[in-house]
């Protein structure tokens, strides 16, 4: 099959790939690009494993072709924090031992990350409406609550200070 | 004092890898030179296989081969064996790629090798495959019936094995002593495992050697290597290496031996080239095994006051097209002897017949025929409460065991170690406030509104057990354990274990106990799991076994390693062994703590051998192979609230309380991770989750749209306890907990939405409830009023 080539921006990182049209996002990113922490579960956009966030939003990243998101910026899990840097979900799932086999791990934390963009205090329920794109099958997505709480505890501050810089 | 680790909730230790992104699965690794496959499943359920036709599939650019049954069965592969025998059992040929004919939808009939994913799957969908359909049949009961259609020649009648425990006559002469015999008809309905990450496997061949290297998604390396290197494909087991890296979860469906792997060694062999294969989850629904699936007539023989004499059960249990790995053991033995519960039944006989259907095969799922057992049990004695109009918990707090009666020998079979069973009933009754909750649901009932509470005192066995005993079982294994404690020269420490981490944090919790063992900071100590080349063999994780064997075995060999490191401290201390004391992280003379050793000081020490003990080994390193003396008995208490609404039928899990005995906690986060999850697995049996075949064998639950697992917003949090009753005979006492949640919610569940439809007249209804099933219940009564006018 023809390959076209696309320029994507990934994490920070840009790079022109020449891909078959057919090429899920999800599958250039773990196969041409390396990035193995954004996972496939199911093959009908159900379980979430493959969240990442293409210009700022979560989207499902089995449910685009990698050349639909030519010329856009894409964040994984490997670029929204790193060890000695964690974003605050990261350091939220941890402390609150918010993965058990980690698989929904990456996509867990960056439909979280959308969610926190939205709503910075979400109640439980808007975190359990917020996260019901993603499958969990290990912790009954309790300590996965209780990992967003600590997350949004941690970020509030931030915002505010940051918010303080900007006006 | 050195610091202790044990009973600490650490954070864990894998954690920073799967937070990032860097965790290491098995459809991560890619190797130079790498091919894929691409399995060709059967669309029916039952078909001879008239013709292959894989000439339009070769002409496709980057097509390397189609292999087919044949092809394995000439290079003399053999069929894949069933791990459990029970007596008489009737056995199937199973072979990884199926020659003649399929037995369910998904049954392989041919493999493509491909240069990428995507040519293999566009070459499978043009492999012409002529079937001859055949009739089938799906539910067990059915294949039991007079006249069913022959899904083997080799099982006449589709009976695998017909399996009974107990005494008959005694159930007999208790049931003629009954006030009231209380017969209940259950379906525990068959579920699909489901963990995240699919199958996947990645073979490598090396011709220089003859050798083998398989990355593959397994809860077991070792069970694999012996059985695909030793009874399936004739590798000898020290050319075969096994590797299981991060896997992502795995419930039990990861214990077994599948075709595709075998599929991947002949095909890395037969092509010299690295291949890979991982499942799309729409084939892990017709390829992994699956759960349940027991079809039970039970009755129990009570007197009125809520005295339970006798159980009588009888159950059919399908188990698929093939017995897979462990399958005869877990509707049998698994699920016979558990059938006591936590209850002074005097006599039980339960008879088990296995069925052979054109389904995909059964085998342990999460729990493994004790979820079955106390669904049976915990249904039964609700039942019971409600047809004598007592409170279900009451008629719990009658029958138990008590506490001076363990060692306690039920009447199937088992011998519960230990148990006090009133003191986690207590606490659960307290967190959830069960009277006043009592008094809520009798007021809110007069609004027109529902809640049920459902009550599951349950006992569980795991710790998968003593090998002889075992074996006298049927198994075909070992169940002991093993541990290798390596000491390099700096004192930095590796644990080998042959249990093996999916989810449950063994590379904390198992350094957490070396930690303390050998007084030493956690952070110098390493867990390694899931490698055949570098760890002693070793059995895996299923059924619980981690903590009370594979736990057990690394404090056995931490004695040895303490044992040879205080000689060699007494040594450099010119002091006899007996007088040294370790202590505070150091060796010393008793009394004289100014002069002392530390742990490098000996490792090192160890390594130099320079001033050295002439009688002793150099070298810092111990092995134990830890056999258990019996299976270990959780219990405790779970308690559900659901409200059903009357409009909907919908059934909302509102409270969830649960307080478990799983001995000494390790870790109480880890401990607490399993509870929440095998709760949410049991709950979404309870009201979400079914595999549902139609009668031609398709399975129409066949994808994450159209199979319930639970989300976020079906849960609630959980309100946890504990109570700790050690085990008397492993060295820390260990019970398990990866399965108690699964084992007891389902029951807690159902019982609570049963109980929630009390003012209905509703008495049983069958999982999973639904909001239709749950409203017609409700609206029963009206909707017979309805069809008589």
């Amino acid at each position: 099959m023809a390959k076209v080539p696309i320029t994507l921006t990934v994490n920070g990182q840009t790079t022109t790939k020449d891909v078959e049209p057919r090429t899920l996002l999800v599958h250039h990113l773990r196969e041409a690009l390396y990035l193995t922490g954004t996972h496939v579960g199911c093959d009908t956009s159900q379980c979430g494993a493959c969240t990442v966030h293409v210009d700022g939003e979560a989207v499902k990243s089995c449910t685009m072709f990698a050349v639909q998101v030519g010329g856009s910026s894409v964040t994984t899990i490997e670029g929204i924090g790193e060890i000695g840097h964690l974003h605050p979900l990261q350091q939220g799932f941890w402390e609150m031992h918010g993965a058990q086999c980690g698989y929904c791990t990456p996509g867990m934390i960056m439909s979280a990350a959308d969610l926190l963009q939205h709503t910075p205090n979400p109640s439980e329920d808007q975190i359990r409406h917020g996260l019901e794109g993603n499958f969990c099958r290990c912790t009954g997505y309790h300590n996965i609550i209780r990992a967003v709480q600590h997350a949004a505890q941690h970020m509030s501050p931030q915002r505010e200070l940051a918010q303080a810089a900007d006006d | 004092m050195t610091e202790k680790y044990f009973g600490k909730a650490m954070k864990r230790v894998e954690d920073p890898r799967f937070i990032t992104g860097a965790g290491n699965y098995t459809d991560d690794i890619s190797v130079l030179g790498m091919v894929h496959a691409a399995m060709v499943r059967s669309p029916y359920a039952h078909a001879t296989i008239k013709s292959i036709d894989s000439s339009a599939a070769l002409a496709l650019p980057g097509v390397l081969a189609v292999l087919v049954g044949k092809d394995l069965v000439d290079a003399g592969i053999n069929p894949i064996p069933t791990g459990w025998l029970l007596p008489d059992l009737k056995i199937s040929a199973h072979h990884a790629i199926q020659p003649h004919e399929v037995n369910h939808v998904g049954d392989i009939v041919a493999v493509v090798i491909a240069e990428s994913r995507a040519i293999a799957e566009d070459a499978v969908a043009i492999v012409e495959v002529e079937y001859e359909a055949l009739e089938c049949v799906v539910l067990g009961s059915a294949a039991l019936a007079e006249g069913a259609v022959q899904v083997h020649p080799e099982a006449p009648g589709n009976l695998a094995f017909d399996w009974a425990i107990g005494d008959a006559a005694a159930v007999d002469a208790e049931f003629a002593k009954a006030d009231r015999i209380v017969k209940l008809q259950l379906r525990n309905h068959r579920l699909v495992p489901n963990a995240i990450e699919t199958r996947a496997s990645l073979a490598e061949y090396r011709r220089a050697g003859d050798e083998y290297t398989l990355h593959t998604t397994s809860q077991n390396p070792h069970i694999h290597r012996v059985m695909l290197g030793a009874f399936i494909m004739g590798i000898p087991e020290h050319k075969l290496r096994i590797v299981s890296p991060d896997v992502g979860g795995g419930f039990g469906s990861k214990i077994f031996q599948y075709p595709e792997e075998v599929i991947c060694l002949f095909a890395a062999k037969r092509l010299n080239k690295p291949v890979k294969w991982t499942a799309r989850r729409s084939e892990a629904f017709i390829s992994d095994a699956q759960g349940r699936d027991h079809e039970t007539v039970a009755e129990a023989a009570v007197m009125n006051d809520g005295t339970l004499l006798a159980l009588r059960v009888d159950t059919i249990a399908n188990m698929g097209a093939y017995l897979t790995t462990f399958a005869p053991a877990v509707p049998t033995y698994l699920y016979g002897t558990l059938l006591n519960g936590t209850y002074k039944w005097k006599a039980i006989h339960a008879h088990v017949r296995g069925a052979y259907t054109n389904t995909v095969g059964v085998d342990a799922y999460r729990g493994a025929g004790r979820p079955e057992a106390t669904y049976v049990v915990e249904r039964m004695v609700s039942t019971v409460a409600l047809e004598l109009g007592l409170d279900p918990v009451d008629v719990r707090r009658k029958n138990f065991i008590q506490p001076s009666e363990f060692p306690y020998q039920t009447p199937v079979a088992l011998v519960y170690d230990s148990g006090n069973y009133e003191p986690a009933l207590d606490m659960a009754l307290e967190k959830l406030g069960y009277k006043d909750l009592r008094a809520k649901q009798a007021e809110m009932r007069k609004a027109g509104k529902y809640i049920g509470i459902g009550v599951s005192t349950y006992v569980e066995a795991c710790g998968l057990a003593p090998s002889a005993l075992v074996g006298q079982l049927g198994a075909q294994a070992g169940q002991w354990e093993s541990a290798l404690i390596r000491v390099a020269a700096s004192g930095k420490v590796e644990v080998l274990t042959g249990s093996h981490s999916h989810g449950q944090g063994h590379e904390t919790a198992f350094a957490q106990v070396v930690a303390d063992e050998l007084q030493i900071p956690v952070e110098d100590i390493a867990i390694v799991h899931g490698d055949t080349a570098r760890l002693p063999h070793g059995w895996g994780s299923y059924g619980s076994r981690s903590a009370p064997v594979g736990v057990s075995a690394i404090k056995m060999a931490a004695n040895k390693i303490n044992d040879k490191a205080k000689r060699i401290a007494a040594h450099l201390l010119e002091a006899a062994p007996e007088d040294v004391v370790h202590e505070n992280g150091v060796f010393h003379v008793a009394g004289v703590p100014e002069a002392s050793k530390s742990f490098f000081d000996v490792s090192l020490m160890a390594h130099l051998a320079h001033n050295y003990p002439a009688d002793l080994e150099p070298g810092l390193e111990a092995t134990h192979f830890y056999d258990p003396k019996n299976f270990v008995y959780p219990f405790g208490t779970h308690l559900a609230v659901v409200e059903v609404d009357g409009a909907t039928g919908k059934t909302k899990l509102i409270r969830y309380v649960c307080v478990d005995d799983c001995g000494p906690i390790i870790n109480p986060l880890i401990v607490e991770g399993q509870v929440h999850g095998g709760v949410a697995q049991g709950m979404g049996q309870a009201l979400l989750e079914n595999a549902v075949y139609d009668e031609s064998g398709n399975m129409t639950s066949g994808t994450y749209m159209d199979y319930a697992m639970p989300r976020a917003d079906d849960m609630v949090q959980l309100e946890i306890g504990h109570t700790v009753t050690p085990s008397p005979h492993n060295p820390l006492g260990l019970k398990g907990i990866g399965e108690s949640g699964t084992i007891s919610s389902t029951a807690a569940v159902a019982n609570a939405v049963i109980d929630a439809l009390a003012p209905f007249n509703v008495r049983h209804l069958d999982m999973p409830f639904t909001p239709e099933k749950v409203w017609r219940a409700m609206h029963s009564a009206k909707l017979a009023e309805a069809a008589d006018d």
